[in-house]
């Protein structure tokens, strides 16, 4: 097999092709006006779903019905909770990381809970906790809009040799969940889970240790994510995850990953997430009707999953 | 009397390669009406190749198949059950979602309209009736919640069930490999039956005496060729593991007399029948007729010495998966790690995969065991079913741990690599491992130490040393000696 088909082979080609062409039409349109705004946008805009979508990815690879509902609402209440704490002060910057983290790890905690104690499916269980979460949200923001410390806000705003800071940080965030797929016992085993559950159990696996951590680090992510955006969008508000919800599982699927569990690939993630974010500019440019634009927006996807998909399939 | 013009299916200069594998080089093979044809080989010798090209589930790259002398030139699934070909797979293919009755549905598309679920249950309990008198299995039942020996019963069932289209030639894959030797009685003499009625079997099976006593003609497959063909009369025993190319010893298998009972106590187990022990270095195994609570008390086992929460250092159990779909294989990865994924912490520095020792070790062991594949790096479903069993084999025996736990682990795996594995598994007992063994095949429950007998969820029975032989073990397996 040639390099070139090799590289076709790959799940997360697909992804990438299709954010290349989105974006390439877009600057053709815009006669090479703005390309580099346009591109510095597409990395900051696909960093916060880059980071939402690999904790995402690694819970749907658990298997069939292992899915993370809660994650808008965890983003919303690091966010808001954060930003209170550190009260615009610069001092209290590391702190307010920590509180999102314990966040993202208590919502993990109570996700898997439910779902192993109570035994109700993953899906049921994390939409549950995410309406105690986004309460929560509520009751503690109480309609505030408190500014992020400056440091941090210049820091989610500003670039490093013409490159985002976030999209460093999502960076960042995936070559190390790609080590941890890829190169650790830990990812060996959230694969093999993925597969075959009673396999996993047989071969010695501790199925339930593994299967808590992934809830963990899938809700730790959401909530960074969150403390990010609020960051960067100078204030934290309450409707602020809601786009994440569709976002998270769609770049996952788009991105190649096997809806099915037990195969993921990080670097899709990444053209996935630059396509999502590049078809509502593209469309934009063009001058379509919010209507319009959303039916081409579903349309689009709707036809990448399946040139992708089809793909797959034939190579296997 | 190798007329093509009576055959009921002939298969002339069939070739079917996957990828580089030679499946099927050139092989021809009639099936005579009223003839029941075994057929035997190694694993990977292309026998299920073979059925899938007559059950219409595979066209031959080279080569053409003819039914009742003529030509099929548009040749697949529907049309050879229209002709009345039927198949029983090595690998159980009901759906375990729906009912008996609704499986029924299903295989039989002519069993549509009002009413067809009465129409339905009554085929498969007539079947069911007809070649497993007193079987007990109640037609409505979900398929899953049988248990695998009931769902193979059905499965056979089903094949010689007759809603519509008569079967005529029913193939059948193994279909023994899961039931113990009463109900196999059942089935071999349905089989003669039917024969006798004028139907054709072709039946495959690694159990050399079944094939021997129930075939009219056998033929020998080695590496995607018909390498023998003769009347069974004119085969025997030691004649047939000698065509198949095996070199096997006969009769290496006798247990080791007295056994180690002194050995300190590794694992006990409290169960509904007698107390269950297990010392080091013995070989135990598991008897009684099929289903019988062997397989739960290995998974309760299993359950109480490994940990569901936190990785363990040095695990205490290991196990080999007798159902490899269900609990057994990794489908979507590679030989290796599928044999590698018991054996990580060994393969590992503080939580990092070392790739070049785990290659070793593939590599050690696909020497040791014979994996047939060229690279470990191929898909695992790229093997035959006797060396995806094999490589679960390697799995369990290259962890450290000291208990290795075997649920009918042999099933579809040819004579020479059970040879190779009872082997492996006495040198591993001398060495102070145990093994745990339930086991359909009385050769292997021969080869134990000591033997606890189950009947109905309970071990009625010990036996130890000289007293484990087929007598006692089926006496104990229908009365109980409590009884």
């Amino acid at each position: 097999m040639s390099p070139v088909l090799r590289l076709f082979g790959k799940p997360w080609i697909w992804s990438w092709l299709a954010a290349f062409v989105v974006w390439f039409l877009t600057v053709t349109v815009s006669l090479g006006g703005g390309t580099l705004g346009l591109s510095q946008a597409a990395l900051t805009f696909a960093a916060f779903s880059i980071i939402v979508g690999i904790g995402q990815m690694f819970v749907i690879t658990l298997g069939p019905g292992n899915i993370d509902l809660s994650v808008p609402a965890t983003m919303t209440l690091a966010g808001t909770v954060a930003l209170k704490l550190m009260n615009v002060e610069n001092g209290m910057i590391l702190p307010g990381v920590l509180v999102a983290i314990v966040i993202g790890l208590v919502v993990g905690l109570c996700n898997y809970s439910l779902i192993k104690a109570l035994r109700i499916p993953p899906i049921i269980a994390t939409l549950s906790v995410s309406f105690i979460v986004q309460s929560a949200a509520i009751w503690t923001n109480r309609g505030l809009r408190i500014k992020p410390p400056s440091l941090l806000a210049d820091f989610t705003t500003s670039n490093t040799f013409g490159i985002p800071n976030v999209a460093i940080v999502a960076l960042l965030i995936s070559i190390f969940a790609w080590f941890l797929l890829e190169k650790t016992i830990y990812g060996r085993w959230i694969s093999a889970i993925g597969q075959s559950m009673p396999a996993a159990r047989m071969a010695g696996i501790p199925v339930d240790g593994t299967r808590l951590v992934t809830y963990l680090f899938c809700a730790v992510l959401a909530s960074v994510a969150g403390y990010l955006l609020a960051c960067f969008s100078g204030g934290a508000a309450l409707n602020m995850g809601s786009e994440y919800l569709l976002m998270s599982i769609a770049v996952v699927v788009i991105g190649g990953t096997a809806v099915a569990g037990g195969d993921s690939n990080v670097p899709g993630i990444w053209g996935a997430s630059l396509f999502m974010f590049l078809v509502v500019s593209m469309l934009n440019t063009y001058g379509l009707g919010a209507g319009i634009r959303l039916i081409m927006t579903g349309l689009i996807i709707i036809s990448v999953i399946m040139l992708a998909g089809g793909r797959r399939a034939g190579m296997r | 009397m190798n007329d093509v013009s009576k055959a009921v299916i002939a298969v002339d200069g069939a070739k079917v390669s996957f990828g580089a594998v030679k499946a099927l080089d050139g092989v021809t093979l009639r099936v005579m009406p009223g003839e029941c044809v075994g057929l035997v080989g190694h694993n990977g010798a292309g026998k299920s190749t073979i059925v899938s090209v007559i059950n219409g589930g595979l066209t031959p790259h080279a080569g053409t198949v003819a039914g009742d002398g003529e030509q099929l030139e548009r040749y697949g699934i529907n049309a050879a059950r229209a002709r009345g070909v039927r198949c029983v797979f090595q690998e159980l293919s009901l759906c375990p979602n729906l009912s008996i009755v609704e499986n029924t549905r299903i295989m039989h598309r002519d069993l549509g309209g009002f009413g067809w679920r009465t129409r339905a249950a009554k085929i498969i309990a007539t079947s069911l009736d007809t070649v497993f008198p007193g079987h007990g299995i109640d037609t409505s039942q979900t398929v899953g919640d049988l248990s695998i020996a009931e769902r193979q019963m059905v499965e056979i069932a089903m094949a010689f069930s007759n809603a519509g289209t008569a079967p005529r030639l029913v193939i059948l894959d193994e279909p023994t490999s899961s039931l113990d030797a009463s109900l196999a009685r059942q089935m071999l003499d349905h089989v003669r039956r039917f024969i006798a009625a004028g139907g054709s079997v072709i039946f495959i099976s690694h159990i050399l005496h079944e094939i021997l006593e129930t075939s009219d003609r056998i033929v020998v497959m080695k590496d995607g060729r018909v390498v023998a063909e003769r009347q069974a009369q004119d085969f025997d025993h030691h004649g047939l593991v000698e065509a198949m190319g095996s070199v096997a010893k006969e009769d290496a298998g006798q247990h080791s007399s007295g056994g180690p009972s002194t050995a300190p106590v590794v694992l006990s187990h409290k169960t509904a029948g007698l107390p269950f022990t297990a010392r080091a270095g013995e070989i135990i195994g598991l008897a009684g007729l099929a289903g019988h609570g062997q397989t739960e008390l290995l998974l309760a086992l299993h359950a109480t010495h490994s940990g569901n929460w936190l990785p363990e250092r040095d695990p205490r159990v290991t196990f080999v998966a007798g159902d490899r779909r269900l609990n057994g294989v990794f489908e979507l990865w590679s030989i290796l790690r599928n044999f590698s994924i018991a054996s990580l912490g060994d393969l590992s520095r503080r939580g990092l995969i070392l790739a070049d020792e785990e290659e070793a070790k593939g590599a050690d062991w696909k020497r040791r065991i014979e994996i047939r594949t060229p690279d470990m790096d191929n898909r695992i479903l790229s093997l035959s079913g006797g060396n995806q069993q094999k490589v679960l084999f390697a799995r369990a025996l290259s962890t450290r741990a000291p208990i290795v736990l075997m649920d009918d682990p042999m099933r579809g795996v040819d004579v020479g690599t059970k040879q190779e594995v009872y082997t492996i598994i006495r040198d591993e007992a001398a060495r102070g491992r145990t093994f745990i063994w339930y086991s359909t095949e009385m050769d292997e429950v021969r080869l134990c130490d000591r033997v606890y007998v189950f009947r109905e969820g309970r071990i009625m029975a010990e036996l130890a040393g000289d007293a484990v032989n087929e007598k006692n073990i089926i006496a104990a397996s229908f009365e109980g000696v409590a009884a």
